[in-house]
């Protein structure tokens, strides 16, 4: 599958990444391998096969509804770049 | 322990050991004053109380993406630079109340992407036993440390066999568990539904008893099996069972198998059936599409799990202004993650994209249910599987890095048993001509670790190497 420079824009995009030219062409290339490699799947007929969703035979895995602590505020704001004390702090979002 | 030593002393030579090997590159952070400090607590409380705790005074290295509470956690990634973990994984405070010592956190692949452990931010981790030589990975680090003797037993993770690839490159045990036996509250996150931590050591009874302390029910994570504790007691009993089992005719006549690998194989089949075992082929004919299914699966569950990196509530946040929100993610995305993450997060993207969902995404799902079918169908005829554990020895830094495909191919024998969800081990059981040991995989059913275990023992007797 020919994976177009829209695509693939549209894919960075979806991903939350940014490439340089340079970038792009070398990832687009393995992109392309990679998914001519999957495609292998196409072979093996699936015809009435359920989806496997879930790796435990459990359903439905219930607890109390206990009021209990998390992490502190402190705790929280901890890793945060930019912080105010109180507030994750981020470029203002909200134009004129 | 025999009493003639102490936890201190113990610590003191792990430490010497790591400051020898720094060239190894296996660890990114030592806790050396804690872990003395650890041990001294230990050993006052061993004077006045004895022996406290399953796990007293064993010296435990973990890989880079498992959380110890006031440490700092990258997995190997330079968007977490600087994070430090605000609370602890409950496989780690379960080896702390049984009186383990963590001695430091270990080198890995980014985010555990990679067999080879030449994608790390730290740099590569080298193979001891042949330093031109790559450990494997993802948990490169934290089998190198066991290979090296800088620790008693490491902790590493293992969603496509990143535990047990490095374990056979190094010449020791690696166990990736069943999924669901050990909570994954405090592992970061690449494939929900195939992470499991595994544990590396150098004799099977090392492994089953950290095994048993880590596992069992936690309130943190729902997907937590309740099935009981594999006890490591159940190891002492002498084992004179028959066994009867299976390896894929396919894994065996696969073109990228080294002949001297199948040849040592063959040879081990054949003193298993001199003991008296059954040890018969099965059809696998699946087996060219376990690779495929496993890399749409676990890339799209990373490009879901990696979102959370975003440089707002932590991570790494880029030096330029953006002052679009969306901008402002894709330049702290985009410097602080690596290659190959991005990669897999761009196929990830893709597999789920609106179009392609169902053909690659739900396709795969389908093949993994068949997947399971077949291995339940396996499993109510043999006790277990065995197949080798890679098809090659470590190979050199450099040789596959260029090319992703065949470095996932790397993880042929493994990814099965992530995709259902078994337990496998691999046992170093052999040495190539070119000096590199090399492993075999024992795999068997859903939360049957104590077979897969007393299993191991005998096997490693086969050889000699216990």
């Amino acid at each position: 599958m020919e994976i177009t420079d829209k695509a693939f824009d549209q894919l960075a995009h979806l991903s939350r990444l940014q490439f340089t030219d340079t970038e792009k062409e070398e990832i687009k290339g393995d992109l392309q391998r990679m998914i001519a490699f999957v495609e292998k799947l196409e072979e093996v007929d699936t015809t009435g096969v359920t989806p496997l969703l879930h790796m435990s035979s459990a359903s439905n895995v219930w607890r109390e509804d206990a009021v209990k602590g998390s992490v502190t505020r402190e705790d929280a704001l901890l890793n945060a770049a930019d912080a105010d004390g109180q507030f994750f702090k981020v470029p203002k979002v909200i134009k004129k | 322990m025999n009493g003639t030593t102490t936890c201190v002393e113990a610590v003191h030579y792990y430490l010497e050991q790591i400051e020898a090997n720094r060239h190894l590159n296996a660890f990114v952070e030592v806790f050396s004053a804690e872990a003395v400090e650890s041990a001294r607590y230990l050993d006052n409380l061993r004077s006045r109380e004895g022996m406290t705790g399953k796990l007293h005074g064993v010296v435990i290295g973990i890989k880079d993406v498992i959380s110890f509470k006031g440490h700092k956690l990258s997995a190997s990634s330079r968007i977490l630079e600087g994070f430090t973990a605000i609370y602890n994984a409950s496989a780690v405070q379960y080896l702390l109340d049984e009186g383990a010592i963590i001695i430091g956190r270990q080198n890995c692949d980014e985010f555990a992407m990679g067999s080879s452990n030449e994608n790390s931010a730290y740099g590569n981790v080298l193979n001891a036993a042949d330093t031109s030589r790559v450990p494997g990975g993802s948990s490169g680090g934290s089998a190198v440390a066991v290979q090296a003797g800088l620790c008693m037993v490491s902790l590493g993770s293992d969603t496509g066999g990143s535990v047990r690839q490095p374990a056979d490159f190094c010449g020791i045990l690696g166990l990736k568990p069943s999924y669901g036996r050990i909570s994954r509250y405090g592992l970061i996150a690449y494939a929900s539904s195939f992470d499991q931590i595994g544990i590396f050591g150098i004799n099977v009874d090392d492994i089953a008893r950290v095994l048993e302390v880590m596992s069992g029910a936690d309130e943190f994570d729902s997907t937590v099996n309740d099935a009981p504790v594999p006890s490591a007691a159940a190891l002492n009993k002498p084992d004179e069972g028959i066994y009867k089992l299976a390896y894929f005719k396919e894994s065996l006549e696969h073109p990228g198998l080294d002949p001297e690998i199948k040849a040592s194989f063959e040879a081990f089949v054949k003193r298993l059936t001199a003991e008296g075992h059954t040890v018969e082929a099965v059809d696998f004919e699946l087996l060219d599409y376990v690779v495929p299914t496993y890399y749409i699966l676990t890339t799209a569950e990373a490009s879901s799990n990696l979102s959370r990196y975003d440089g707002v509530k932590f991570g790494h946040r880029s030096g330029t202004a953006g002052d679009d929100l969306s901008v402002f993610y894709k330049q702290n995305r985009s410097e602080g993650f690596g290659k190959e993450v991005k990669r897999r997060i761009m196929l990830g993207t893709f597999v789920l994209s609106a179009g392609y969902y169902d053909a690659y995404y739900t396709k795969a799902q389908q093949v993994r249910q068949l997947l399971s079918q077949k291995t339940q169908a396996i499993f109510s005829q043999y006790n277990a599987i065995l197949s080798p554990t890679v098809p090659s020895p470590a190979f050199r830094f450099g040789e596959k890095s260029n090319d992703p495909i065949e470095m996932f191919l790397a993880d042929i024998y493994t990814v099965f048993a992530n995709l259902v969800g078994i337990p496998g081990i691999s046992l170093p059981l052999f040495k190539h001509s070119n000096g590199m040991p090399f492993g075999m995989q024992v795999m068997t059913s859903q939360m049957d670790e104590v077979t897969l275990l007393r299993l191991s023992k005998r096997l490693m007797h086969v050889n000699g190497a216990e």
